[in-house]
């Protein structure tokens, strides 16, 4: 009778990775096969509900579910509305390529049935930190999936694992702690945690001496959780140490998840923008874009290339977002579903190199193409997209963030987005030409490609490449992209949405 | 040194003997009391745990791991959370998320009131118990295995 | 006021010991002082001229309470603490077995 509304799907996705990881922790080491089965039907299922889920928010507006039937804002609210179910598609869909793609890499290790927890948990994280409507909430939930996140970093426990793990963790956990004395603030001031109430009752009380002074702790902390750059220096260490579906995992979907839709939700509908604001924005993104390019340029160490690539896409996903026209926003939300599609292809392949291989040094490989056809093509593939080549669908983002940002007479920050764009064609013509070009190496005779799933993987996530470009045309951009623009550009409108939307 | 292995010394052991049942009752009071006086799971299951690492640190490992061995604290950990999920999705299929579900919610401040909020205080405390006293048993081994020099 | 000035230099003691210390158990102790810190700014927050424990009892009138509200989330982000501290700890029991030092200035495999 109750359970048929449509609200009913919103906490589906936390529970059912979170249902999962906790059998997975009972009886994932006494059957086998059982942690590969259920992560891989686990995350099929969700890309499932995520798809009606944007369905469901064409239809119905904005979704609210009651927690415990307790009306907001007493008790916890999860909302779903454009921007949720935006970086919903975009979280399921790469865990579900990763999941399959980890069924075979991770043979390499031990114990694969904690390493479904975990990941398990970090998808549960991340999940719930997209769909609350709550503060202290979005916290908890911000913390489980770094907690994860720390213990996955560490998997393999050599030596530079535990360090980078170590580094990671320290930092990270600082910008929790700050993030924490940002809450702490704001329950001071506004008695309230919800966030539609919170937005209200700022509204409503007028400037005041605190906000500025949350804002920066906010900015410090998610902006550490997003590696902009004053506060990126974990970046470099963490993910190349990750084993690879879980490089893929943190530099695809959890930066851009716990920093910067953390940070578009803070700031653009809760505590709501000024120019100030846009303006350290469009200067932090602008400064990560060109840092990230100019020090992944003399990296001889694949993943650690891609990894400061990373932190140069996020500052073009940042500039986009800090420009504050409707079309920059819409060009940074589809920078952040293109980036997290070819950059965790990019980090799968660099993994499946070094399944065969076993190295990662670019200057002891050569010539890969004759023996690993699938890996070089869906790298080629990857790294046209990342480069910003037509028709590839990185070229349509940039174009767009470019655009926006000549159109707002940011002619400066315009320069330096074609800038470092020239630098990543240079920089990954680098990688193909040392990786896959070239003569074969003596070493190299017989290796083979990489198993099924893993080649499925990144074939599937490579045509999303190509036909990635689709979803700027008008009449597909209106059930997907414009929702999530008009929820960011809509600023604390986001407050009556939600509460005209209880029931 | 065998007197390391052995654990502590005999005023330590026989203090150990006569109260870890007691720190034991006292945590589950805590749990089960957790809805009218405060308390509730956290503190609850971290007793709990005090009282085997107290074994453990009275009388050595082995002990310890006698009475509990380390896939029973994993199975209660994994049995804890299966639970808390458990009662989550019952009131999920009554309407709502964490429904409190029962009807005749009792008088307050007796044990048996306050809807499902009991239920939820012992299956945390399962967890946070059996984590905790995991999480040390880890700890100490593996301290003692890199002390023998074959790692 | 005084106590919440109090509060953010517990905090700041924190913070020295992390940037500053070479040791990596020093900078798990100044992790540990940070995070209490904020959970003791977050609990003083509630305070209410005159009030007492909100805790009902049958006998006594519901009036004049602190806030209860901090105290819930306070021991939501105690238990994150500790999960933390764990992880930390055992991480840098590893990092002791394949470096042989607990100096952080030694621990530097990764460059560039």
């Amino acid at each position: 009778m109750n359970i048929l509304r449509p609200e009913t799907l919103i906490p589906l996705f936390v529970i059912l990775p979170l249902g999962a990881a906790f059998l997975n922790s009972f009886l994932g080491e006494r059957i086998k096969g059982f942690s590969d089965i259920i992560a891989n039907i686990i995350t099929a299922v969700l890309l499932v509900l995520s798809i009606f889920a944007a369905y469901l928010v064409n239809i119905s507006g904005v979704l609210v579910y009651k927690v415990g039937m307790w009306v907001p804002p007493i008790g916890i609210a999860l909302v779903l509305d454009g921007l949720s179910a935006f970086m919903l598609f975009t979280v399921n869909l790469i865990a579900f390529f990763i999941t399959a793609y980890s069924a075979n890499y991770m043979e390499k290790y031990t114990q694969k049935g904690k390493f479904y927890t975990l990941l398990l948990l970090m998808l549960a994280g991340m999940e719930g930190v997209i769909i609350t409507g709550d503060i202290f909430n979005l916290f908890v939930f911000l913390e489980i999936a770094s907690v994860a996140s720390y213990a996955l970093v560490a998997y393999g426990t050599e030596a530079e694992e535990l360090e980078a793990s170590f580094k990671y963790l320290v930092m990270s956990s600082l910008g929790s702690t700050f993030v924490l004395l940002g809450i702490a603030l704001v329950y001071g001031y506004a008695s309230t945690l919800n966030m539609a109430d919170v937005a209200l009752t700022l509204v409503q009380k007028g400037p005041s001496k605190i906000i500025p002074f949350v804002s920066v702790l906010f900015l410090m902390g998610f902006g550490l959780k997003a590696a902009l750059v004053p506060f990126h220096a974990w970046l470099p260490d963490a993910h190349p140490s990750a084993p690879a579906p879980i490089s893929a995992m943190l530099s695809g979907v959890l930066i851009k998840t716990l920093g910067v839709y953390a940070l578009v939700r803070i700031f653009y509908n809760v505590i709501g923008i000024n120019a100030t604001v846009l303006s350290i924005f469009m200067f932090l993104g602008t400064l990560s874009m060109v840092a990230g390019v100019f020090l992944a340029i003399g990296q001889w160490d694949m993943k650690r290339l891609l990894a400061y690539h990373s932190i140069s896409q996020i500052g073009y996903v940042v500039l986009g977002l800090g420009l504050g026209t409707p079309l920059g926003i819409l060009g940074g939300l589809f920078h952040l579903f293109n980036h997290s599609v070819f950059k965790s292809l990019l980090f799968l392949n660099a993994g499946a190199v070094e399944y065969s291989i076993g190295s990662r040094d670019l200057k002891e490989m050569g010539g890969l193409r004759e023996k690993m056809p699938v890996t070089a093509g869906t790298s080629l593939v990857a790294s046209m997209s990342i480069a910003g080549i037509p028709p590839f669908n990185g070229f349509w983002s940039k174009l767009l963030i470019i655009l926006a940002a000549l159109q707002a007479g940011q002619l400066t920050y315009a320069f330096f987005a074609v800038l470092a764009s020239i630098l990543t064609l240079a920089s990954f013509m680098k990688v193909q030409k040392y990786a896959f070009f070239g003569s074969l190496k003596k070493v190299h005779e017989d290796v083979k490609e990489v198993p099924v799933f893993m080649r499925g993987a990144m074939v599937m996530l490579a045509f999303i490449c190509i036909v990635g470009g689709v979803l700027i045309i008008p009449g597909i951009s209106k059930v997907f992209l414009d929702a999530a623009k008009d929820v960011v550009a809509g600023g604390t409108n986001y407050a009556n949405n939600v509460f005209g939307s209880i029931k | 040194m065998s007197k390391d292995k052995e654990g502590m010394t005999l005023i330590v052991k026989t203090v150990a003997r006569l109260t870890a049942g007691l720190i034991l009752l006292y945590g589950i009071y805590i749990v089960m009391h957790g809805h009218v006086s405060p308390g509730g799971g956290f503190a609850g299951g971290v007793i709990v745990a005090l009282s085997f690492i107290l074994l453990m640190l009275a009388f050595g490992k082995d002990v310890a791991l006698k009475k509990v061995s380390t896939s029973m604290a994993s199975t209660f950990e994994s049995l804890g959370a299966i639970m808390f999920l458990t009662i989550a999705l019952t009131g999920f299929v009554g309407g709502y998320f964490f429904l409190n579900f029962f009807n005749n919610k009792g008088e307050p401040f007796k044990v048996f009131s306050a809807g499902i909020i009991p239920l939820c205080n012992i299956a945390i405390s399962l967890k946070v118990g059996a984590g905790l006293f995991a999480i040390f048993v880890v700890l100490v081994i593996f301290k003692f295995s890199s002390n023998k020099g074959d790692r | 006021m005084g106590v919440y000035i109090l509060c953010l230099v517990l905090f700041s003691v924190g913070l020295y010991c992390i940037l500053r210390k070479r040791n990596v158990v020093k900078i798990i102790v100044g992790l540990i002082i940070t995070e209490y810190a904020v959970n003791l700014f977050f609990v003083l927050l509630g305070y209410r001229m005159e009030g007492r424990a909100p805790i009902y009892s049958p006998n006594q009138e519901t009036v004049n309470m602190v806030d209860p509200i901090p105290q819930a989330l306070v021991l939501t982000s105690i238990v994150i603490g500790l999960a933390v501290t764990a992880l930390v700890v055992a991480i840098a029991i590893r990092i002791y077995e394949k470096y042989g030092t607990f100096d952080i200035t030694q621990i530097k495999k990764l460059r560039g």
